[in-house]
């Protein structure tokens, strides 16, 4: 066992471009503003731009808690591309780095988007929450779930609403009623889930228009650029399948 | 500059602040909660590797229940606990995991019939039987006598974060994230709300309100990147308690040191990976904690095993990195289904962060801040010492389950646990409460935040950086505050910290764009993150015992005849310095006795346990308790560990 990973080279200079605009000031215009840092071993975004604000301007805006890819606060377009900006590696990027804030969020300022108005607007919007059968009874035992299905449903769960799936979907960009992969995953979430009171046909009201699982025109960008890896994909075609299956007994009736 | 009215406000989103907004929005009062981020996103997010609750359903669980789970917490606290918080605790958290699978928390389920598992480095073999199939399962964690531990992967904070954010966005709680609170707003020793300010626009708002709950979080970012936490921990709450002057924080000194953050990052690799058999390594490769402490090897308490640890790496026999010496977490032997399922969390952090795949290598970890035993001194019903309809819950909160070492997944289950109870004593309160507050006092707090930000504004720049006195008390907390302490080296830091605050005056702004600048919100806490390192430094000067995660070199004794008590800190403005008192740890049943692990000299009472408790309620109410809805002791369940404890009780060793 060694620490060989840690390479000990001359440090690359790294070029970083970064979209500034301060909506709060109306003296500011949007623009590139550029630079530069040596990296260092293990650099990822969150330390090279703490550095760049505390070392070269104090006004430049962008947003981490976690800093360990779960809480989903640091989605941003790096090289075009959106992604957590905590767990990149700059080794993993050529010389010149791009970052601008992830689109169709309101921006807040530079790389600060308000994704958490919109997360909660879904929330809101497709009813992310139990549906409860009956109410909870303190000293009952719990309702017992087969281990596998537990499983399948924390697969779902483990969305962080980082903005991503939202940001490098082609229909969320134009259709800001859109819920996106990020809510489309959630429904499919609740509807596995034995302990929510809503049928197929409750579902059928949330998501059978454009703005729910027919909106989608199948780029899937999102499951492209999913940095928890969700199975976008998966959960798309299982509501597709129980939605399509709700419209058929609906017609038949 | 506007004034709002609510029944309930709410600082903090994270889930002690939700879980207790719920009570009070449920009981039909207006409830609004700040958040400095989308509460999603808070550090509650960041628990990984379970909820601890004895609900006893799996083999290696059997014939576990909440007096069990006290005889653990008390012993981990190293009877710092109150312990009838900790009775409380223990027996609600059955009921709280209940609700939260209620809420659609995807808990890990018994799997009947054959489950290969790892204890003490043994591959194990054993059925779950079929009657159990489909009930929470657990899994082990430190210093406990059962597996106690409910979980879902290694996302467990994250999974019951969205459940109860999700019951907070069907009740339709009014929640404004990006805003921080500033001050409180407080008269004769009375809470009115707080003074906050928005961190899209600036604005500030004064809200008015019956009650005030505090449920802001640790403050471990006063160890700057030494830590596990989240950026956003810098202990808001406990600074807004102590700016009263009236509010006291408790055992701030007792800091949580956890035994395995990844090196370089800081990030925190979860006890459940131990939990589930994972081995800790020297640079020899050899498995020191068996050695050390052979009955509960890996999984002693987190303050033993990390001081295990400070140990192998002063002996020389820590791995040479150029991040500095570290150590081993080896999770090899679990196997990639294990670790890319039940793990898959660390899987992931293994990968983004170091490139390491730890199904085939081991991971580099060390000894680093995790938790805040101390914080905003509360009584059992969550109250603030001598501040009337001011809650603390959480993280943020003395309540004081903990005392000097907190057992992993209690902290977790403490959040909604705290949450469900003083929740609901939140929601008492303020139906009875009328508004009954002048404006006046809204616009004198309102005009002074606004006063701090305008003289901040107009400081000239004389070269101090904020930043440069924010990495200056982390690096003397990491170097002379951390796992082993000394009087030597406390006197240094606590000088050194008087003399880093004295820089703050030499700090001045270089930017003051419009809108939210994030120099000036940094300049905004600075103050009050160098007063809690200053707390935590001198209470540790002061206290000359080793206690749980407080260890003293130089005092290596836990001495119940002179400090069997909590620090209470207040700032006193007229000294610009804290002033330490102590109250008693509360009533005692368990007796002060061996916690089974982390053997360390011991020095007994010099009083009866009835002589203690006979003063322990007069004394407190002296030191600022304001009297609870029933009265202390009510909830004590006198002598019910007898029969339960496996351990002796008594010191194994006297000085």
């Amino acid at each position: 066992m060694s620490t060989d990973t840690i390479q000990l080279e001359t440090p690359r200079r790294l070029r970083f471009e970064i979209f500034r605009f301060n909506p709060e000031d109306p003296a500011s215009e949007p623009h590139h503003q550029t630079f530069e840092l040596d990296e260092q071993p293990f650099m990822t975004l969150y330390i090279a731009l703490n550095r760049i604000r505390e070392e070269q301007d104090p006004s430049l805006q962008f947003d981490f808690a976690c800093r360990s890819a779960i809480c989903g606060s640091c989605g941003m377009l790096v090289n075009g591309r959106p992604r957590l900006a905590c767990n990149t590696l700059t080794r993993d990027l050529g010389d010149t780095i791009r970052l601008e804030p992830l689109p169709v969020f309101k921006l807040i300022g530079d790389l600060s988007v308000d994704t958490g108005t919109w997360f909660r607007g879904m929330a809101e919007q497709v009813g992310a929450w139990i549906e409860e059968k009956a109410p909870f009874e303190p000293h009952a035992e719990e309702e017992r779930m087969d281990a596998d299905l537990a499983q399948a449903i924390y697969e779902g769960e483990r969305c962080i609403e980082c903005g991503c799936c939202i940001a490098g979907c082609g229909v969320a960009n134009v259709n800001p009623d859109f819920v996106g992969a990020a809510g489309l995953n959630r429904i499919a979430r609740f509807m596995r889930d034995p302990r929510d009171a809503r049928g197929d046909e409750d579902w059928f009201e949330v998501v059978s228009d454009e703005n729910g699982v027919f909106g989608c025109i199948g780029l899937m960008g999102c499951h492209d650029v999913c940095p928890k890896e969700l199975p976008l994909l998966e959960q798309y075609a299982y509501l597709r399948r129980r939605m399509l299956g709700a419209a058929r007994e609906e017609t038949a009736t | 500059m506007r004034i709002e009215t609510t029944d309930v406000l709410v600082i903090g989103g994270g889930l002690a602040g939700e879980r207790c907004a719920i009570e009070s929005a449920t009981a039909g009062l207006d409830v609004t909660l700040l958040s400095l981020v989308p509460p999603r996103r808070s550090h509650s997010c960041a628990a990984q590797g379970g909820m601890q609750a004895a609900l006893g359903n799996c083999v290696k669980a059997e014939g576990d229940e909440p007096t069990i789970h006290f005889l653990d917490t008390v012993r981990g606290s190293d009877w710092g606990a109150d312990q009838e918080v900790a009775t409380i605790f223990a027996h609600e958290a059955p009921v709280a995991v209940r609700e939260l699978a209620h809420w659609g928390v995807p808990w890990t389920r018994v799997r009947p019939g054959k489950n290969t598992y790892f204890i003490k480095g043994e591959k194990v073999e054993i059925d779950e039987p079929e009657e159990n199939a489909g009930l929470i399962t657990h899994r082990d964690f430190g210093g406990t006598a059962k597996w106690r531990a409910c979980y879902a992967s290694a996302g467990t904070g994250h999974a019951v974060l969205y459940a109860v954010d999700g019951e907070v966005v069907r009740l339709g709680i009014r929640v404004l994230d990006r805003v921080e609170a500033t001050t409180l707003i407080h008269e004769g020793g009375r809470c009115w709300g707080a003074v906050s300010r928005c961190l899209r626009t600036g604005e500030l708002t004064a809200w008015l309100a019956k009650s005030t709950v505090l449920a802001t979080g640790g403050h471990g970012r006063i160890y700057g990147q030494y830590t596990t936490n989240a950026t956003i921990n810098e202990g808001a709450g406990a600074v807004l308690a102590l700016e009263t002057g009236e509010v006291p924080l408790g055992n701030m000194e007792a800091v949580q040191f956890h035994p395995t953050g990844l090196v370089p990052s800081g990030i925190l690799v979860t006890e459940g990976c131990r939990g589930d058999g994972g081995f800790l390594l020297n640079k020899d490769g050899h498995r020191f904690m068996v050695d050390a402490e052979p009955e509960k090897q890996e999984l002693a308490s987190r303050d033993v095993v990390s001081r295990h640890m400070m140990d192998q790496i002063k002996r020389g026999l820590g791995v040479s990195s150029d991040f500095g010496e570290h150590l081993w977490l080896d999770l090899r032997h679990l196997g990639e289904e294990h670790l890319r399922t039940k793990l898959r969390e660390v899987w992931d952090i293994c990968r983004d962060f170091n490139g390491l795949d730890p199904s085939r290598e081991p991971i580099p970890v060390r000894p680093i801040q995790h938790y805040s035993m101390g914080g905003v001194r509360v009584n059992k019903d969550g109250e603030a010492y001598g501040m009337r309809g001011l809650f603390a819950v959480g993280e943020a909160a003395c309540w004081d389950l903990h005392g000097f070492n907190r057992l992993g997944g209690n902290s977790l289950a403490e959040t909604v646990v705290a949450g469900r109870v003083i929740g609901a004593r939140v929601a008492e309160r303020t139906a009875a409460t009328s508004l009954s507050v002048s404006t006046d006092v809204a616009q004198a707090f309102l005009a002074d935040t606004a006063k701090r930000i305008a003289l901040w504004r107009d400081r000239p720049s004389t070269g101090g950086s904020v930043y440069a006195v924010r990495d200056r008390v982390a690096e003397i907390l990491n170097e002379k505050v951390g796992v082993f302490r000394t009087g030597d080296e406390l006197e240094v830091a606590v000088a050194e910290l008087e003399a880093a605050q004295r820089d703050i005056a030499r700090v001045g702004l270089r930017s003051s764009g419009p809108g939210v600048d994030p120099e000036l919100t940094a300049a905004m806490r600075i103050e009050g993150m160098v007063r809690l390192a200053r707390i935590t430094a001198v209470g540790a000067l002061d206290r000359t015992e080793s206690r749980g995660a407080h260890a003293r070199t130089d005092h290596p004794t836990r001495d119940d005849a002179r400090w069997l008590n909590r620090t209470l800190a207040r700032w006193d403005a007229e000294r610009d310095a804290p002033r330490l008192t102590y109250e008693p740890v509360g009533l005692l049943d368990l007796p002060p006795g061996d916690r089974g692990y982390g053997k360390t000299l011991q020095k007994s009472m010099e009083t009866s346990i009835d002589a203690y408790n006979q003063r322990a309620p007069g004394e407190m109410a002296e030191h600022g308790a304001l009297p609870t809805d029933e009265p202390m002791g009510a909830r004590m369940l006198w002598g019910a560990w007898k029969g339960h404890e496996d351990r002796p009780a008594r010191p194994e060793r006297n000085e």
